[in-house]
């Protein structure tokens, strides 16, 4: 376990001709480079998926505006939410748990190194189709166009009779492929946290990033193998006279919300759970306490795992459910703000008597102990089934899931770039810039996302490319824009820092934050083969066992 | 290097929490400068005012959890800060407590039940309240991109313009909707007075509302049903019961037959318009488009997009795009003449 152990370390040898290097990683099948290329392809489409955000801030920005066409405004807001969901958030969570989990948990790679590459080429594949769109959404003899169904694509929009040409087939397509490179990931992390433990880590040893990441995984088999069903089912309607969803034959348009949203809830704990992971990690070091109530953390989590099964009807309130569903779906999603309560207060406890170190990792841990806070409470408005009668479908929603998808899951991955940045490069990322990309970004977020609910609650409905004057929502649209803008320049900063650090950074050595699980005892960048000799661990903190030999964890758990 | 840290931090949570402020005295002041027309916090109705309480309930319940806990939040930040004093030693290493544990555990608990009580209670008063003898029955359509009302009772159809009397709450005299599609899912939401219901096709769904004073209220599509979704706008005028009277006999007679622009009607009867509208008592009787036997009683033309006058109608006809680009209605194509005589005997479709 000890770093001068690192005997097989993979000296570079004096500069390899691009093409090798580049079939290097094209075929490469190493957990750290499959999760470098995750992270980066998702950070490319984070790009798009801004710009597209852009384009519609632009458009709301006054009343009546005429930036861009309705149809235009409807594939932004359709690609922006599919891209930032598939190509953005699965990918870059994979990513962390491909690049961290076997290294915390003492393995050399992933159990099926093989898969876990197939799996990223087909994500990366699905993204490619969904994009090709925009060029062979009409074929390619005419004007091509993207789809414009929604991110969540309601029958029977999707029908051929509302949906010529081949747009949503491309989308369709693209869920379907890149729904099974998810499928892959999920048993290839379960296979590997499972059964490549290095000697010692228990179960009850692993540190919770793995555990939450097992959950995680365990959850997109549940939810994505519905969703890709749905896919082949809307496939089918489409291409072989089906009549699954094609309410003008029959179908049930309420079948495909019921499938959607089974794996569309879930679908937000599977982004939240890895969130909730980086931070479990961070919160602690930056305390310099261990992680208050582990058994607790592990079984309030397996706890969301199963009761978000069983919510995904509080998405439907206003469909005309009975009033005993309603009332099931709305008991069961406020009943997931308990577990979450209890997190929270568990993340407080850890800081609580702690020596808190204000680096930039731990600033968006702050930040996200806050906003998560505030998107768990609208959260528990939305799950109110009557408010979500006035609630749903209106801006107040839209504020409500970018404050989870933005304030929660992108502030934690913030975070998680910051603390395993110099871990992944040997670089630390600068601080000044980190702490401005914090500022800015919180800044952005606020004016953007608080300003939001309001237009909602003054009954501006979502996904309209205009609006009419009068109605109390111009000047608030306005404020929402440039908090976006303020994002972008955010976002610039932090991708510029990126860039800078990787050559210009400070060298990080083994252990920059002073850190207790395993992926801290190895070279950064770690070797190829992780760990020259399989390490043994005694506790949940190894490294705190190995820095504190006169009062180690492992005496007390 | 932390207490360099320090200043940095106060002075950005200090510009952090001006702005908060900053944005809530002007979200309270655009609020409030607003008509009010849509504000889901200006009630009119039974339904949006049960809803009203609830919210409140339910705001004033989380404005509590998040008081407390941002208490405890800004107190860790602060209180646990570490600095140069302590800077060598780690602090002491606490591994967690059952019994606070259990603390924040069943305290949550009891905050959802009692919320879910209230919920309940709530849900069964508005889904399954009982339809009185006295409530008016009409069955909204949902089409791309307009909203059709027919009174079965009165035997009206209209469009995108719905009357419904105001209800004495002594003598409530409620609305109720059905709900249907033609084409794509669609959401019924009038702010003041209800909560939103979708319009799904093949399941046919219902709500209801009673509004406590005249006026008109505003609405629109909540449920995106394609390309128009924006311009898919719903009024809705509560009438006194003699005006909401005098209302449904003028929209129960046939159309006005003036020999003055009978050239307009030939233009109507001999192109594609009477594919898609009807005007009662001709030979018009398309149903794809909105029922224009009384066009001219109608504030608005393209489902609230535009108002309805001579200028707007002749633009609709001639270029829809101009107004609602992506809508179903074709440019029709006509010579200046038949445009004019068109609009002349459109505009006497009282």
């Amino acid at each position: 376990m000890s770093s001068d152990a690192m005997a097989i370390r993979n000296v570079e040898i004096e500069s390899r001709p691009w093409v090798e290097t580049l079939h290097g990683w094209l075929t490469t099948v190493d957990h750290k480079r499959l999760g470098i290329l995750y992270i980066l392809y998702a950070l490319f489409f984070l790009v798009v998926g801004g710009l597209e955000a852009t384009i519609i801030r632009i458009q709301l920005m006054r009343p009546h505006n005429d930036f861009v066409s309705p149809q235009v405004f409807n594939r932004m807001f359709t690609m922006h939410g599919t891209t930032m969901i598939f190509f953005v958030a699965i990918p870059v969570l994979f990513g962390f748990a491909n690049y961290l989990v076997p290294l915390m948990i003492g393995a050399r790679d992933m159990a099926f190194p093989r898969l876990n590459a197939f799996s990223f080429w087909l994500t990366a594949l699905g993204g490619f189709l969904l994009y090709f769109s925009f060029l062979g959404g009409s074929g390619l003899y005419g004007a091509g166009n993207a789809p414009d169904i929604g991110w969540w694509a309601y029958a029977p929009l999707t029908s051929r009779a509302f949906s010529p040409g081949h747009s949503s087939d491309y989308w369709t397509i693209s869920l379907l492929v890149a729904g099974f490179g998810s499928i892959g990931t999920a048993i290839n992390l379960i296979a590997t946290i499972l059964s490549m433990r290095c000697p010692g880590m228990k179960l009850s040893r692993m540190p919770l990033l793995v555990w939450l990441n097992l959950i995680m995984a365990g959850m997109v088999i549940l939810a994505i193998s519905p969703l890709t069903a749905a896919q082949i089912m809307l496939a089918i309607d489409r291409y072989l006279g089906g009549h699954f969803f094609d309410t003008q034959s029959g179908g049930s348009a309420t079948l495909w919300m019921h499938f959607f949203w089974i794996f569309g809830h879930p679908e937000v704990y599977v982004l939240v759970i890895p969130a909730f992971a980086f931070v479990s990690e961070i919160i602690p070091v930056f305390s310099r306490k261990p992680i208050f109530g582990y058994p607790v953390m592990v079984g309030a989590t397996v706890c969301i795992g199963f009761v978000s099964l069983s919510v995904w009807a509080h998405h439907m309130f206003t469909i005309g459910m009975n009033s005993y569903a309603n009332s099931f779906f709305a008991i069961t999603t406020m009943a997931v703000g308990v577990p979450t309560g209890i997190k929270i207060f568990n993340w407080l406890g850890t800081m609580w008597g702690g020596r808190i170190q204000f680096k930039t990792p731990m600033l968006f841990c702050i930040a996200f102990l806050f906003q998560f806070l505030i998107a768990g409470l609208t959260g528990v408005m939305l799950g109110s089934a009557p408010f979500n009668w006035q609630l749903s479908g209106s801006y107040f929603v839209v504020a409500h899931f970018h404050y989870v998808i933005v304030g929660g899951i992108l502030f934690a991955l913030f975070a998680a770039f910051y603390y395993w940045y110099p871990k992944v490069t040997g670089r630390m990322l600068s601080e000044s810039l980190g702490k401005l990309h914090f500022w800015l970004f919180l800044i952005g977020f606020h004016f953007t996302f608080d300003v939001m609910h309001v237009p909602g609650l003054l009954g501006m409905p979502r996904r309209i490319y205009t609006y009419e004057p009068g109605r109390g929502w111009d000047t608030l649209n306005f404020i929402v824009t440039i908090g976006a803008f303020i994002q972008g320049i955010a976002i610039l900063v932090f991708v510029w820092n990126l860039i800078v650090s990787y050559w210009k950074g400070d060298k990080a050595g083994n252990d920059p934050w002073d850190a207790w699980t395993l992926e801290w005892s190895v070279s950064s960048p770690p070797p190829e083969y992780n760990f020259g000799s399989i390490p043994v661990v005694a506790s949940r903190r190894p490294l705190w066992d190995l820095k504190h030999p006169e009062d180690p964890d492992s005496s007390y758990e | 290097m932390r207490r360099t840290n320090n200043p940095i931090i106060r002075s950005g949570i200090q510009t952090f929490a001006l702005l908060l402020c900053s944005l809530a005295t002007a979200a309270a002041k655009t609020a409030s400068s607003s008509t009010g027309l849509t504000n889901i916090f200006a009630p009119e109705s039974t339904p949006a005012k049960t809803i009203f309480n609830l919210s409140v309930f339910v705001l004033i319940i989380t404005a509590i959890i998040f008081v407390v806990v941002l208490t405890l939040l800004v107190y860790s930040v602060t209180k646990f800060r570490g600095n140069a004093g302590n800077a060598d030693r780690e602090p002491a290493q606490v591994y967690g407590s059952t019994q606070i544990e259990l603390a924040w555990t069943i305290i949550p608990i009891l905050i959802v039940v009692v919320l879910f009580l209230a919920t309940a209670r709530v849900i069964h008063a508005v889904q399954d309240a009982p339809q009185p003898p006295g409530a008016v029955e009409v069955t909204a359509i949902g089409h791309q991109f307009w909203w059709e009302f027919r009174y079965p009772e009165l035997g009206i159809v209209t469009a995108n313009e719905l009357h419904i009397p105001v209800s004495d709450p002594t003598h409530p005299t409620p609305t109720f909707l059905k709900l249907l599609s033609a084409d794509t899912d669609h959401s019924f939401w009038i702010p003041q007075l209800a909560g939103k219901t979708d319009l799904i096709p093949n399941h046919p769904n219902s709500m209801w509302m009673d509004p406590h004073r005249t006026g008109v209220f505003l609405g629109q599509c909540a449920q995106y049903c394609g390309t128009q979704h924006a311009k898919m706008l719903l009024r809705v005028s509560v009438d006194t019961p003699e005006d909401f009277g005098a209302w449904a006999r003028a929209q129960q007679r046939p159309a006005i037959q003036d020999e003055k622009v009978a050239a307009g009607r030939r233009v109507f009867e001999m192109t594609a318009c009477i594919n898609c509208h009807a005007v009662g008592g001709s030979a018009a009787n398309g149903r794809f488009g909105p029922d224009l036997t009384h066009l001219m009683s109608r504030e608005t033309i393209a489902s609230g997009a535009a108002e309805n006058t001579k200028a707007n109608l002749r633009l609709w006809i001639q270029k829809p795009d101009a107004i609602k680009p992506g809508s179903l209605m074709p440019a029709m194509q006509l010579s200046d003449s038949d445009l004019d005589a068109l609009v002349s005997y459109l505009e006497t479709l009282r």
